[in-house]
């Protein structure tokens, strides 16, 4: 028996904290349907009040970007750096701006 | 350790230094410290090393749920009963996130479990040894959960993520373990001179076998060398056994309870506590099936699963039946619609 659909399918779990903050990414687990992975992500991932509320999504329905265009995508932002607020000098007697 | 390098696969060394360059690029990436996750490239024999080493992992954590579950029941108390329960739930997630992090790596759940059942996975060593009093349970959290904290601490910095990330969220969780422990045994040496006995003799028999979770000798370890190599090993076998030693034996000290090692004294030159000889045959007959619980534990999981089977199956089913329930009304409401 290694059929892989002997597993129930696969779900990604995140987690709203208690702090309010965004949903995040917090693990996967099988679960037969949304319902059902809503409880066990309540049972395996919130033991601690680690969250006041949960998302469960088809790990199936997720589109990744390529690892392999990672310099592609992301290098480019590194010169940008004008996009940041210390790229620029602000006299000192303006004060905080 | 719950990662006890006990399956010696020689297969898993790269047989010389000739990378391809992908090779060349990924060990570069290992080299910066970078984070290898499910989708980048990487050596089959990292991904079979991981796979090996996440589901022993996995399969410590579910079958470590037994010895300590046979004494839900009879746990002294009710507070030490709920504690105890909530220890064992831990276990179970500990087991779950680390499948989840195996099955990244391309196997499926059914495959690892029918790898344990089946008896070609290993799990760590020390779960195959009986709990016969209450003192067990205290001398399980204090030394096997804390043998576990030294080992897992390094592999929060492991190369592969989801290892990484699985070996933060568990490591988050263990220290109560550890502590729950040390606070029965704790309890048990300020009781009656029973319980003080009990706590002894439950030592005596855990000590070994704690110190032979950290797996064989460095000189006997062939997968430590690869296994630090990429990442995946921070500190070795022997070192973490002697910072086990060094913490522990103040600790038993405190306790007032003694470790069964006529050899064991603090060495002044080393900075280190010596201490006498492994039993290591005792190990490997454990470790290759023959330890005083291992077909008690592989039946016990055998039985569960197989009890467990009609509950997914009736929950796939159930699930499919609501899909196609909820494909025919769309169906339905697309044709009153047109
Ligand atoms: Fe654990
Ligand atoms: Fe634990």
């Amino acid at each position: 028996m290694s059929a892989s659909g002997q597993d129930w399918p696969l779900w990604e779990v995140f987690i709203r904290s208690r702090q309010g903050l965004d949903h995040k990414h917090v693990g996967s687990l099988h679960a037969a349907d949304a319902a059902q992975a809503i409880a066990l992500a309540r049972d395996v991932y919130t033991r601690r009040q680690e969250g006041v509320s949960i998302w469960v999504v088809p790990s199936a329905a997720i589109t990744a970007s390529d690892p392999g265009q990672k310099a592609e995508n992301f290098d480019p932002m590194a010169s940008k750096i004008y996009r940041h607020p210390t790229f620029y000098d602000i006299p000192d007697e303006i004060g905080h701006m | 350790m719950y990662t006890q390098a006990m399956d010696l696969d020689r297969s898993a060394t790269p047989a010389d230094a000739t990378f391809t360059s992908e090779e060349q690029a990924f060990n570069a990436r290992i080299a910066r410290d970078e984070k290898i996750e499910p989708n980048d490239w990487m050596p089959e024999s990292y991904r079979s090393t991981l796979i090996r080493q996440i589901s022993q992992h996995a399969h410590s954590e579910v079958v470590g749920m037994l010895p300590e579950g046979g004494w839900i029941t009879r746990a002294p108390s009710l507070k030490r009963k709920e504690i105890l329960l909530a220890k064992v739930q831990d276990e179970g997630g500990h087991g779950l996130y680390l499948y989840a992090a195996a099955e990244t790596l391309g196997v499926c759940r059914a495959e690892l479990i029918d790898a344990l059942h089946s008896g070609r996975a290993k799990y760590s060593s020390i779960f195959n040894y009986p709990t016969l009093t209450w003192a067990d349970i205290g001398m399980i959290g204090w030394l096997v959960d804390g043998a576990a904290i030294m080992n897992q601490v390094p592999l929060c910095r492991c190369s592969y993520g989801p290892y990484a990330r699985a070996m933060i969220r568990i490591c988050k969780e263990e220290s109560f373990h550890q502590r729950q422990g040390f606070d029965i045994v704790h309890t048990l040496v300020r009781g009656t001179p029973e319980q003080r006995r009990m706590a002894q003799e439950s030592l005596e028999r855990w000590w070994w076998p704690t110190l032979m979770m950290f797996g064989p000798h460095d000189k006997d370890s062939t997968h430590t060398a690869q296994a630090t190599a990429w990442g995946i090993k921070r500190i070795t076998n022997d070192d973490l056994r002697q910072k086990f030693v060094d913490v522990t034996v103040p600790q038993a000290e405190y306790l007032g309870l003694e470790i069964p090692d006529p050899e064991l004294r603090w060495n002044p030159e080393r900075g280190h506590y010596d201490f006498g000889p492994i039993p290591w045959d005792e190990f490997w007959r454990v470790v290759k099936g023959d330890g005083p619980c291992n077909k008690e534990r592989m039946a016990a999981r055998i039985q569960a699963f197989e009890e467990g089977r009609w509950v997914r199956e009736a929950a796939a089913a159930h699930a499919a039946k609501a899909r196609a329930r909820a494909a025919a009304a769309s169906v339905a409401s697309e044709e009153a619609a047109a």
